[in-house]
């Protein structure tokens, strides 16, 4: 077993180390069909003009094309810009589609071996570790030595981990021209399910699936015997495989907008763009289901279903960040901050966070029936500050790149602003709470530790409190992981949800009421 | 020196909680904790979490580093070698004297060692202070095999520790079953087969006759009551524990094993009081209670009742109520509520199920009329509020096995055996009670009346 592990072990890292070599292979060249076949009709001259220097050139590695495109590019744009001749300037970004284009080598040749040796690879080496893990030992707790731990303690491996990811969204949000032959690996696989070239999205799409579903049955083997846990990992794996991966690519093949219809504004904050909304009207009848659907969720199923089950329906059941942070993350849900500091820091954040992206699509739908004749600077330049500071750096840099030093949630918790709109409805009006069991705490503090939304839970446990916290994600590991079967996620009747004032069972000498 | 203060030594659970309700109850006199084991209140029951990596020790800290100064409660780090009743100070190992005006003792408890030949030899070692942790990672480096001695919780908590570390262990119990001084047979039978499961070389009826020594002073063997010897490099001794009270001992304050106080944790002598693991009392607090009272639920109910004493007008005296506990064995979670021994009397009879994996078992205790008693569940939670009605209120057993799932406290979702056991219970009693009806609505949101 522990040689399977090891050979997993192995395998892993070589898918790992091809994937990250990928980048490097080839050589690009530039033919004028290219730039005819990926730019708009109106930048079709001036980008024939501009790249005219590098057609028939051999570049010997993604960096020197790049450096070079760049080089003619921005002289050509940068002269514009002094001259104030903004409507000639060229704003659309063609660098990743003609990387892609120009490159030839060994992975636009065989695209699919190279999807074997390297995410196959891993996925494969991943799961010979993870089949073997626990077998033969009867099911329970399985936190031993984490603390001990390189990787899930902040140790170097932890760190490399981080850093890693962390330069893999910077360069995926930001310098996706880099990662060119990694997407023209999963071309195949996406003409095969959307009939379309693939994006760097697509790849990240793929990956985040992979992830998901390779770690979800780890949790299968970590969590066994504890139904809550299964039930929820295959939920979160069915919803991320289908509803965000599969589906939307499946309707870009009939020619409909990319959709996912479980995510939900304002996560997905671009929902009221003014190309979504189009999309979606232009879209006949499915199309005005998605907008309709959208906004259903939004207005009746946020609250309802929060109402009866608190937001982990969302939050650790549907979501694909929870589903992320729930599988990939949960080696290192115990590094959350517990402070009341980090506390107070979240409640600012997350809720300011709302508070943009709510006045953003207020300013956005105004404009879009006043035809953007008011606004209509101010929307684009807000659009881009939210999704360069929220959408991407902090919901993808921070909050995934940051699992190894912060924790598995930090966007959960202290960015995503439906989060912040789940936990109002959950906090205010709700059903769910966690009950606390009368006065067996013995204030070990396992459940603070495990819990990944750094909910002090033991704080209200060893004052025979229930926990109705509005960030709590209900995950279910505060109370798998006591040891004394102190908390109990439930749903009941809103009657004594909130005991402010508990009475800690078994002292009959006085009240005594916690405070 | 300070007024009218009260001053409490030992900062663990009894002591911490009887701070924090003085403070509670009284926003003015001035209190200090003193302790010499960590300088802020740790979680003593997760001590074995931290070798085991699940925690550090800055999680077993209940309560922030700043929350004692939030809440003006003076610590003070430091041995106290002598108590001066007279003049009513403290004197540290450092040559210091602290004054009080009211002084609360709650020195806990400590290993008991019974002059096994060898009990002091390096590597061997109890398990109940911060210190002892640390020890015992200094002791159980490197090692190859280990033994322990004393067949109750620390003893197993300590076996989890070890096999977390992959350090075989054998274990030596001396009765015929794990913890059978407290749990029935078969309760006590399902223990031992789980510890097994975990490679642990359980030996029952096996005593300690001596430890053996290298020539370093170190322990390399074990020799039992049955003469076998075996070899070992680390012993642990968890044959229980007794009052903390070594300092307290030849001074007018009356001891027996443990401080004696009546019900309001009066000592024999004037404003001093004693509580948690190191208080006797002269008179048992109530029926099918003990004199003294070594469990983390307990020290904290005597911190409340007598931080209310000190600050309220009118004393009160304490009364436990129906007496409940909880403990894991590995990984088969415990908890009982009201009383059930581990032999029963003519006057009450049993029901016990236990599950076909042999790893979930109940046991409810009735008396001739039927009502409830106590009961012992293994692997199945249940909720404290339900057995603290039912056992005070005297509910009958159909009533209770009915009930069941309301008592039910398993994550959601859970194996659910409550029509099993119901079978059962109709099989042995001739009965026919039915499981309770769900709606399908009630079902769905998860309603639990
Ligand atoms: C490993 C372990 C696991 C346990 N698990 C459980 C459990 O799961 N459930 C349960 O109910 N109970 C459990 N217990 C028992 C429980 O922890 C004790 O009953 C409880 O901690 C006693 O609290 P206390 O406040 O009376 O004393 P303590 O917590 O022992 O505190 C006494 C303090 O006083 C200090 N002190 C004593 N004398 C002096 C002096 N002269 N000068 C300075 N300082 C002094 C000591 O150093 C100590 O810090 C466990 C105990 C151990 C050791
Ligand atoms: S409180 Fe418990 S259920 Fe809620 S997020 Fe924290 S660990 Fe998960
Ligand atoms: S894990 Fe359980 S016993 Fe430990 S502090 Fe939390 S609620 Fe209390």
């Amino acid at each position: 077993m522990k040689f399977l592990q090891n050979i997993g072990l192995i395998l892993f890292i070589l898918g790992l180390l091809v994937f990250t070599a990928l980048p490097f292979l080839g050589t690009y060249q530039l033919e004028p069909s290219m730039v005819e076949e990926h730019t708009k009709e109106m930048h079709q001259e001036a980008m024939q003009e501009i790249l005219e220097p590098m057609v028939g050139k051999t570049y010997s590695s993604n960096f020197s094309f790049i450096k070079a495109y760049n080089q003619h590019f921005n002289t050509y744009n940068e002269a514009l810009k002094e001259e104030q001749a903004w409507d000639q300037v060229i704003w659309d970004d063609y660098l990743f589609p003609l990387t892609k284009a120009a490159s030839s080598g060994p992975v636009a040749e065989a695209p699919n071996l190279f999807m074997a040796l390297s995410i196959g690879l891993a996925v494969l080496g991943g799961l010979l570790y993870i089949f073997p893990l626990y077998r033969n030992v009867p099911a329970g707790i399985k936190h031993d030595g984490i603390y001990f731990s390189a990787m899930k303690a902040r140790g170097w491996l932890g760190i490399i981990t981080g850093t890693y990811l962390i330069g893999f969204y910077v360069i995926l949000y930001w310098y996706p021209e880099y990662l060119a032959n990694l997407v023209i690996m999963v071309d195949p696989l996406s003409y095969l399910l959307s009939g379309n070239p693939a994006s760097q999205w697509f790849l990240y799409g793929l990956i985040y699936t992979l992830a998901i579903l390779v770690m979800g049955i780890r949790m299968f083997r970590k969590y066994k015997g504890n139904n809550y846990q299964t039930i929820r990992t295959v939920s979160v794996m069915f919803f991320q495989l289908s509803f965000a991966f599969l589906i939307p690519e499946i309707l870009v093949l009939f020619n409909m907008p990319w959709h996912d219809f479980k995510n939900i504004w304002p996560l997905d904050y671009s929902f009221f763009y003014e190309y979504r909304i189009d999309g979606m009207l232009s879209s006949g009848a499915l199309g005005m289901f998605m907008l309709v659907w959208g906004i259903i969720l939004i207005v009746i199923g946020v609250p309802i279903f929060t109402y009866f089950y608190g937001k982990r329906w969302y939050c650790s059941w549907v979501c694909g960040c929870g589903g992320l942070a729930e599988t990939l993350g949960d080696p290192y849900r115990q590094l959350s901050d517990k402070s009341l500091k980090s506390w107070k820091i979240e409640r600012y954040l997350v809720h300011g966070v709302l508070v943009f992206a709510v006045l953003m699509t207020a300013i956005t739908i105004t404009n879009y029936f006043m035809e953007f004749s008011l606004l209509g600077q101010a929307t684009d330049q807000l659009h881009a500050i939210y999704g360069f500071a929220i959408g991407s750096a902090f919901a993808g840099v921070i909050g995934t790149g940051f699992y190894p030093f912060m924790g598995n949630r930090v966007w959960c918790r202290f960015g995503c602003p439906l989060a912040a709109y789940l936990g109002m409805v959950q906090r205010f009006k709700s059903r769910f709470r966690i009950t606390t069991n009368g006065g067996q705490c013995i204030s070990c503090g396992n459940c603070s530790t495990y819990c990944e939304m750094g909910i002090d839970v033991r704080w209200y446990a060893q004052r025979g409190q229930n926990i109705v916290r509005s960030s709590c994600v209900g995950c279910g590991v505060c109370s798998a992981v006591c040891p004394r079967g102190v908390l109990k996620l439930e749903n009941g009747s809103e009657e004594g949800r909130i005991n402010d004032m508990p009475i800690i069972i078994g002292n009959e000498s006085i009240n005594v009421k916690s405070s | 020196m300070i007024e009218n203060n009260i001053v409490i030594l030992g900062n663990g659970i009894s002591g911490v909680t009887c701070a924090r309700h003085i403070r509670k109850n009284n926003p003015k006199v001035p209190i200090t904790l003193v302790s010499a084991e960590t300088r802020h209140f740790f979680s003593r029951t997760a001590l074995m979490y931290i070798y085991m990596g699940h925690m550090t020790y800055e999680h077993t800290k209940p309560y922030a580093d700043d929350f004692w100064e939030k809440n003006d409660i003076s610590l003070r780090f430091g041995w106290v070698k002598e108590i001066d009743f007279g003049q009513k100070q403290l004197k540290f190992e450092d040559g210091e004297v602290l004054g009080y005006q009211q002084l609360v003792l709650a020195t806990g408890s400590k290993p008991n060692k019974f002059g096994w030949p060898g009990q002091d030899l390096n590597g061997v070692q109890g398990l109940y202070s911060y210190q002892d942790l640390l020890n015992m990672e200094e002791n159980t480096r490197d090692i190859d095999h280990a033994v322990l001695v004393g067949g109750g919780l620390i003893g197993v908590e300590m076996a989890e520790m070890l096999a977390s570390r992959n350090i075989p262990v054998t274990f030596l119990v001396r009765e015929k079953g794990f913890w059978d001084n407290v749990l029935p047979k078969k309760e006590a039978a399902l223990v031992g087969r789980h510890i097994r499961e975990h490679h642990v070389d359980l030996k029952l009826e096996t005593a300690l006759e001596e430890i053996i020594p290298d020539s370093s002073g170190r322990v390399k063997a074990v020799k039992t009551s049955n003469g076998e010897t075996i070899n070992c490099q680390f012993v642990g001794l968890t044959a229980g524990v007794s009052p903390n009270i070594e300092v307290l001992k030849n001074s007018e304050l009356e001891t027996n094993r443990g401080i004696l106080v009546d019900h309001q944790f009066r000592t024999n002598l004037p404003d001093v009081f004693a509580i948690g693991d190191c208080a006797e009392f002269k008179t048992t607090p109530g029926k099918g209670r003990k004199h003294i009272e070594q469990v983390w639920y307990t020290g904290r109910m005597h911190g409340e009742t007598l931080a209310h004493n000190l600050t309220q007008k009118k004393a009160v005296n304490y009364t436990p109520g129906i007496w409940f506990n909880s403990a894991k064995f590995f990984d088969i979670e415990y908890q009982t509520y009201g009383q059930v021994p581990a032999e029963w009397t003519e006057d009450s009879w049993s029901f016990y199920w236990e599950s076909e994996s042999g790893k979930v078992a109940l046991r409810f205790l009735f008396d001739l009329e039927d009502r409830i008693l106590g009961m012992n569940a293994f692997g199945w939670r249940m909720r404290h509020e339900f057995f603290d009605r039912a056992i005070s209120e005297g509910w009958k057993a159909e009533r209770v096995i009915r009930q069941l799932d309301k008592a039910d406290f398993n994550p959601e979702f859970h194996k659910n055996f409550h029509q099993q056991l119901l079978s059962q219970y109709n099989r042995e009693k001739g009965t026919s009670i039915t499981l309770p009806k769900q709606s399908f609505i009630q079902k769905l949101i998860g309603s639990r009346s």
